[in-house]
């Protein structure tokens, strides 16, 4: 093990290279590029083996990934973004072939407007391809999830691409100090690649992905799929225990920080996740029994395990970065599906911030604890709030007046 | 291998197994199948074909299939794309000692014009710059045949489609896709007709010679989408031929060479008036112009070839 300086960008790399991926199908994108220019740099000097081509876009880098995997070989990829609502029909399609590889996202906001930092809406988009969702909120999670992510992806019972979801620029650019596992060590945890009869040779004809007729066969794979998705909980636990054992880190399915005897808890995921973890360390000294509860797995949904560690907290603050236009935060309503009719349920609240990069300060994390304590005492759940300040409000039409001005200008000049 | 193109002098030299099977979802007197039953025979079950979506997707629907060699159907525009990955795949494979050489396949994109013109034409841009090792098959339909015959990038002027019924047909032009391979200079690329079974395995012979990318565009007469009885599918191709609306040529060593030279070229009429979506270009003056015009352009193809 050695302790490095690492982005999140740089982590991702590191992991793909640990795990012994041999095939890299890429295509650049901000803010995820440093990953596959690493890969890069290490193929050519040789200080890895492997493969890496660049597609003409993510969704022909997606075709090619699951396409060598259903060849027989250990595939890894990254995307951001764009790329990965580009690859959308591709997301769905390997994963209905149940090849197993792994795919880096790195979470960039959706145009339009287009823009360059982080939220959630890209991966959320892809909830339901099929693949198995592993959110990140630090660097060494990153390289360790990627780890866990081929375990998980080429487990028999399981069989389905895996997506490590990692922040644009809060986690890619940022450095962190990460420990790596040595080679050896992380080989062995990973094993090497099986593919159980997965493969394309002469002598050994094989039709994969082919067309079905009628609902009866398709609900038969589509269930299968579900089914094989559900496994991955308990064999998640499994593994990551088993990691434990084998480098001393853990990272449980859901993480749950001071959430002992916690009155009302954060609910999040991803980089902003640890600056609720400031705010929580904040209000337990301020005599509030504050807790965060962040689920890392996100596909399977970890029901039981959430229903679990937050047995006894009164009010729960989720906190979307991203948003279902026309409905509102999509943690917030996969959360109330897990929680709905438990005895003594919590109160739910949802906030949106964050969208685009914008901040979530710790003033405002405070605030939504005090939000949230008020609505336990009171039993009157606010309606769903849209961070946004008075600064900020101010600062937009500042903005908005210096564009209509322009705007009256280029007018006058056509009169 | 005997010397590029020589093995096929007549009939006799043809393989005498048929390797793909019979009984697909195929409407009869398909144009597109014919070229598989023939491609299929020479090129032998060695062969992993990647699918683009088309009527070709239907061919193997669980749990049957008539390849006795490998198939992935992956998407309609980025089948290439799988070819790419499956190829890279059996070379690491080849490299790292998993894969015996004689285990290892050619890889085939099976696709139609819908795709090939269209939607998939950024992905074989793309395996075509990579110098990806494989061949791609399009059987070319001159529509979007599998969702009924609406108009593509393939279909030729003044034809009658789902989509272009009014006076006059497509109004647009069959797009030039050969041009747009020789343009990427890839090491073959060839137009066959399945009328012309010669001519296809002599190609076929030579393309197995080389590496890299190699493209054979099929013509594909298709009964249902142009409207023609089915026995009549090798006609429709012979008088494409002999018309000379699809010419029979290739492209190798960085030059096109026309391998059939209609010696008197029938006029396009016999061509166009056998099949439904040409009978309007009969029934008004309009229509008898843009037959001129389709004799023109086809005069003029010849004129440039010397």
């Amino acid at each position: 093990m050695k302790r490095l300086l690492l982005t999140g960008n740089g982590a991702a790399a590191w992991g793909a290279r640990l795990a012994k991926a041999e095939y890299i199908p890429a295509f650049p994108i901000t803010p995820q590029t440093e990953i596959i220019e690493n890969l890069a740099a290490w193929i050519d000097s040789s200080e890895m083996p492997g493969r890496l081509v660049t597609l003409e876009s993510e969704h022909s880098m997606m075709t090619a990934a699951g396409g060598a995997a259903a060849a027989g070989v250990r595939v890894f990829s990254a995307t951001s973004s764009q790329g990965l609502l580009y690859a959308m029909e591709m997301l769905y399609t390997v994963a209905g072939w149940r090849v197993p590889f792994v795919l880096v996202n790195v979470s960039r906001a959706l145009s339009a407007p287009i823009t360059l930092e982080p939220d959630h809406n890209d991966v959320f988009a892809a909830r339901d391809s099929g693949f198995i969702q592993i959110h990140c909120s630090t660097c060494q999670e990153v390289v360790d999830a990627v780890l866990l992510a081929y375990r998980l992806a080429e487990h028999p019972d399981i069989r389905l691409p895996v997506m490590v979801n990692l922040d644009g620029f809060y986690l890619s650019f940022t450095r962190e100090p990460v420990t790596l596992p040595d080679q050896q060590g992380a080989a062995e945890f990973v094993g090497g690649f099986d593919p159980l009869g997965m493969a394309f040779r002469a002598g050994a004809p094989l039709s994969q992905a082919v067309a079905v007729l009628g609902g009866s066969q398709y609900s038969y794979f589509r269930y299968q799929q579900h089914l094989a998705s559900l496994q991955a909980l308990d064999v998640y636990d499994d593994l990551e225990r088993e990691f434990f054992g084998r480098f001393g880190r853990s990272h449980p399915a859901v993480e749950a920080y001071r959430t002992d005897e916690a009155e009302m808890v954060f609910l999040m995921t991803g980089s902003f996740a640890t600056k609720a973890g400031n705010a929580v360390d904040a209000l337990r000294e301020s005599g509030i029994r504050a807790g965060l509860v962040r689920p890392r797995l996100l596909r399977p949904f970890p029901v039981r395990r959430l229903r679990q560690v937050l047995r006894g907290v009164r009010g729960i603050a989720v906190i979307d970065q991203n948003l279902s236009v026309g409905k509102g935060g999509i943690l917030y309503t996969e959360l109330a599906s897990a929680l709905y009719g438990q005895e003594n349920a919590p109160v739910l609240l949802s906030f949106i911030g964050g969208l685009g990069g914008r901040d979530i300060s710790g003033e405002e994390f405070i605030g939504i604890a005090r939000v949230t304590i008020d609505a336990i005492r009171s039993g009157s759940v606010p309606e769903p709030r849209l961070l946004y300040t008075a600064d900020e409000l101010r600062h937009i039409r500042k903005l908005q007046a210096i564009a209509s001005v322009q705007q009256e200008n280029h007018c006058r000049n056509h009169e | 291998m005997s010397e590029s193109g020589m093995q096929y002098r007549g009939m006799e030299d043809f393989p005498s197994t048929r390797l793909f099977g019979s009984g697909t979802p195929m409407c009869a007197g398909c144009g597109g199948l014919l070229v598989i039953h023939q491609l299929y025979d020479l090129l032998g079950s060695d062969t992993v074909f990647i699918n683009a979506a088309g009527c070709m997707t239907l061919l193997s629907v669980y749990p049957y299939t008539p390849f006795r060699g490998s198939w992935l159907y992956t998407a309609m525009a980025s089948a290439p794309a799988g070819a790419q990955g499956v190829r890279d795949a059996l070379d690491i494979l080849l490299e790292s000692d998993r894969l015996r050489r004689e285990e290892n396949l050619e890889v085939v994109v099976l696709t139609g014009d819908g795709a090939a013109y269209g939607m998939g034409l950024s992905a074989t841009s793309g395996a075509l710059d990579r110098g990806l090792d494989f061949i791609y098959l399009c059987y070319d339909n001159e529509g979007y045949g599998n969702t009924g015959q609406q108009y593509s990038p393939a279909t030729p002027h003044g034809a009658a489609t789902s989509t272009s019924r009014g006076n006059g047909g497509f109004r647009g032009n069959k797009k030039d896709l050969f041009s747009l391979w020789a343009a990427h200079n890839p090491p073959y690329a060839a137009t066959v007709s399945a009328s012309e079974p010669l001519d296809l395995a002599r190609k076929v012979e030579k393309l197995r010679s080389l590496r890299g990318p190699r493209m054979l565009l099929a013509f594909s007469p298709c009964p249902t989408g142009w409207g023609f009885e089915p026995a009549q599918s090798v006609m429709i191709g012979n008088l494409a031929v002999q018309t000379g609306i699809w010419p029979l040529k290739e492209f190798i060593g960085g030059k096109v060479e026309h391998t059939v030279l209609p010696e008197k070229r029938l006029p396009v009429e016999e061509y166009l008036k056998r099949q439904g979506r040409f009978a309007h270009l009969f029934a008004s003056s309009a229509g008898r112009d843009i037959i001129a015009e389709l004799q023109g352009a086809v005069d003029r193809y010849w004129e440039g070839v010397r």
